[in-house]
């Protein structure tokens, strides 16, 4: 009988020698004549876990991991594919307690599935979204998506279902779906890790998207960081078109849809909805004055719905499990749930996707469970680069769209960094001002001066030159790019910088800077 | 390793043809050329221009615009070194000081024998295995500076 193997061929699991793994599998399987078949799926999201083995047993499926590819042949004798004890052994992967606490309802599939197999996603509940969505018809489709509550994954916040129901009232003609996979926060990797693990739940709710409010044809703008998650895409996309997924008759239905894929070009600037737009059209990648918006004036100037990954990806559930499902997840105005993602110096680094309310202690402590070094924490950062660094005082603060701005940060797109006792704040208030400078799109001033003079006169701070005025400066400088920026790299690199001076006030003393 | 071959207008022109009947399609254009050549030469900002009846100056203006686009022919190898946030706080700056050292280049210089070029970049989404690193295609998590030592003679051999 064929032993059925599982290893993920995620580009973080490929980053700790997935590859070699499957490899050595293979190698001691045929060595000792067994016959096996390893399927590469995506990652489960325990990546201190990883490389990982799971192996389908009569009482499900079995983990074992961190492995070396020296284990796997050892693995093999000690009757690994019988499940039995052993150190490495991690039983069930659904019993292992971080992602027993978790709700998977995103991510229900990602790291089971097989990435390449539409087979496979329609074993696993896959299209059933689009099914039902077929069966209500546009308009209530768009108020299935509305009711749910669901907001902009990308960190603004904006419901969802508003800004399809805009698109939809626009005149018919052409209109587009555009896809933002520019996912270019640092301690971010949850678009990612669905467009390599599972990339037909995203074909599928861009479909949704597309039929419900009349475009015909849909973008999807991967960063060009994400060569793996560009190949997934693509693949699934050729496998969906053979299907007649997508195409001039979806699903058998009257409506015609079609994907294609384009690939960003390293500019950060271009995650921003309508710089991103600008370079989908190949231009520079300028930020838009809004209005008007892109729901009215968008990609060639056509009526478009931009939206995250993370949103599309969310679609198909709440179109299969229905909008009250997926509502009754979450607190206050934040429903459903939140893919966070565990990053930087941190134990347990992976994918947490858990309903809104869970608190930033509970997530950092107790799924993170500390820093790697072993050091205390000291801050964190929240929601990428434009977040604000939070100290451990504040890690009551529920994750909240709301709670979180009340504290002067954001969520942002649900990366969490974790620093320990050795970060140097202001050295990370210049980088924000620095990583500003690098990446301004240059068409507003407070973002591409504002924030060059920033990092210049926190280096003075650091250099103890009259400090208190240059303290002041900053803050002041802080105050025109929040609110002189046309968008939100400019606007919102003041929560970094604000945060650490708050929050951190010692590392900006001159007696600290001086001493080093 | 990367595979590069030398300039030629000919071939240029046959990617640019490829791609141009694209919506917007300077950006593919770029990719597909870069991906041929290893860099977008100054010669082939006029051939596109010409194809998509756009000025020298608004190709110009678009292909300076984006960090991925390189002007001059890079090394064999591409080392990508995350200098983001999440790979700063797993010891990043410090394993970027030792690889700098290590090869004789800053980031963003390519060695003198033409081996390896050496480029920042803020994130490659492996941020739960800090600090990260691409060689070429391969992406590379948990490094240390004893492992990428090993890579780089690996492929430099």
């Amino acid at each position: 009988m064929t032993i059925r193997f599982f290893i993920s061929r995620d580009a973080a699991s490929l980053a700790v020698g997935a590859d070699a793994i499957a490899k050595a599998l293979q190698q001691a399987a045929d060595t000792k004549g067994l016959a096996i078949e390893i399927i590469r799926t995506g990652s489960r999201g325990l990546f201190w876990l990883e490389p990982m083995i799971e192996v389908e047993t009569p009482q499900g499926r079995i983990a074992y991991g961190p492995l070396a590819p020296e284990n796997v042949a050892e693995l093999l004798t000690d009757g690994l594919m019988n499940g039995e004890p052993h150190p490495l052994c991690l039983g069930r992967p659904e019993a292992i307690p971080y992602l027993a606490k978790q709700q998977r309802l995103t991510f229900a599939r990602c790291g089971i599935v097989d990435p390449r197999s539409l087979e496979d996603y329609l074993a696993h509940g896959g299209y059933r979204g689009l099914a039902r969505a077929l069966d209500l018809g546009p308009a209530a489709m768009i108020e299935e998506v509305v009711e749910s509550g669901l907001r902009g994954r990308g960190g603004a916040g904006f419901p969802t279902g508003i800004k399809w129901r805009t698109v939809a009232q626009t005149k018919p003609g052409q209109k587009y779906i555009v896809c933002n996979a520019d996912e270019g926060d640092s301690g971010t990797f949850s678009d990612r890790m669905i467009m390599e693990g599972d990339p037909f739940v995203l074909i599928e709710g861009m479909t949704i998207a597309g039929i419900a409010v009349g475009a015909t044809k849909g973008y999807i703008y991967i960063r060009s960081e994400y060569p793996h998650a560009v190949h997934a895409m693509e693949a699934a996309i050729e496998a969906a078109r053979r299907a007649d997924y997508l195409g001039s008759n979806v699903a058998g239905s009257e409506w015609a849809f079609d994907i294609e894929v384009r690939v960003g070009a390293g500019a950060y600037v271009c995650g921003e909805e309508t710089a991103l737009l600008e370079s989908l059209e190949g231009k520079r990648g300028l930020v838009r004055a809004k209005p008007p918006l892109p729901a009215h004036v968008g990609l060639f100037g056509c009526p478009t719905v931009i939206n995250n990954v993370m949103s599309l990806a969310t679609v198909p559930f709440i179109l299969a499990q229905g909008a009250k499902t997926y509502q009754d997840y979450g607190m206050g105005r934040s429903r459903g749930t939140m893919p966070i993602q565990l990053a930087g110096n941190v134990k347990h680094g992976g994918l947490v996707e858990i309903a809104f309310g869970v608190t930033l202690g509970e997530l950092v402590e107790g799924f993170g469970g500390g820093t790697r070094s072993g050091r205390p924490v000291r801050a964190v950062q929240v929601g990428g680069p434009l977040g604000a660094y939070f100290p451990v005082d504040l890690f009551d603060t529920p994750f909240d769209y709301e709670a979180f701005a009340a504290r002067d940060g954001l969520i942002g797109h649900g990366g969490i960094v974790v620093f320990d006792d050795t970060v140097d704040m202001l050295k990370q208030a210049r980088f924000a001002m620095e990583f500003c400078a690098h990446e301004s799109c240059g068409k507003c001033t407070p973002c591409r001066i504002g924030s060059t003079r920033g990092a210049e006169t926190l280096d003075k701070i650091a250099h103890g030159m009259e400090a208190e005025h240059n303290l002041a400066l900053v803050k002041d400088l802080c105050e025109t790019m929040k609110f002189g920026s046309l968008c939100a790299l400019g606007g919102f690199t003041p929560y970094p910088v604000m945060s650490a001076l708050t929050h951190f006030q010692d590392d900006f003393t001159p007696v600290r800077h001086a001493a080093e | 390793m990367a595979f590069h071959e030398p300039w030629n207008d000919a071939v240029a022109a046959t990617i640019i043809a490829q791609h141009k009947a694209q919506e917007g399609a300077t950006l593919p254009i770029f990719h597909a050329l870069q991906k041929a050549f290893g860099y977008v030469p100054a010669e082939a900002v006029p051939m596109i221009a010409e194809a998509l009846n756009l000025s020298r100056a608004e190709v110009h203006g678009v292909l300076t615009f984006y960090h991925d686009f390189r002007s001059e022919p890079p090394g064999c190898h591409i080392l990508k070194l995350c200098r983001a946030e999440a790979c700063q706080a797993a010891g990043g700056d410090h394993l970027a000081t030792g690889v700098e050292r290590q090869l004789g280049i800053k980031l963003g210089e390519t060695t003198p024998d033409q081996q390896v070029t050496l480029e920042p970049v803020f994130c490659l989404g492996l941020c739960a295995v800090a600090p990260s690193a691409m060689l070429d295609d391969q992406p590379i998590g948990r490094v240390d500076a004893a492992r990428l030592d090993a890579l780089l003679n690996e492929v430099r051999s």
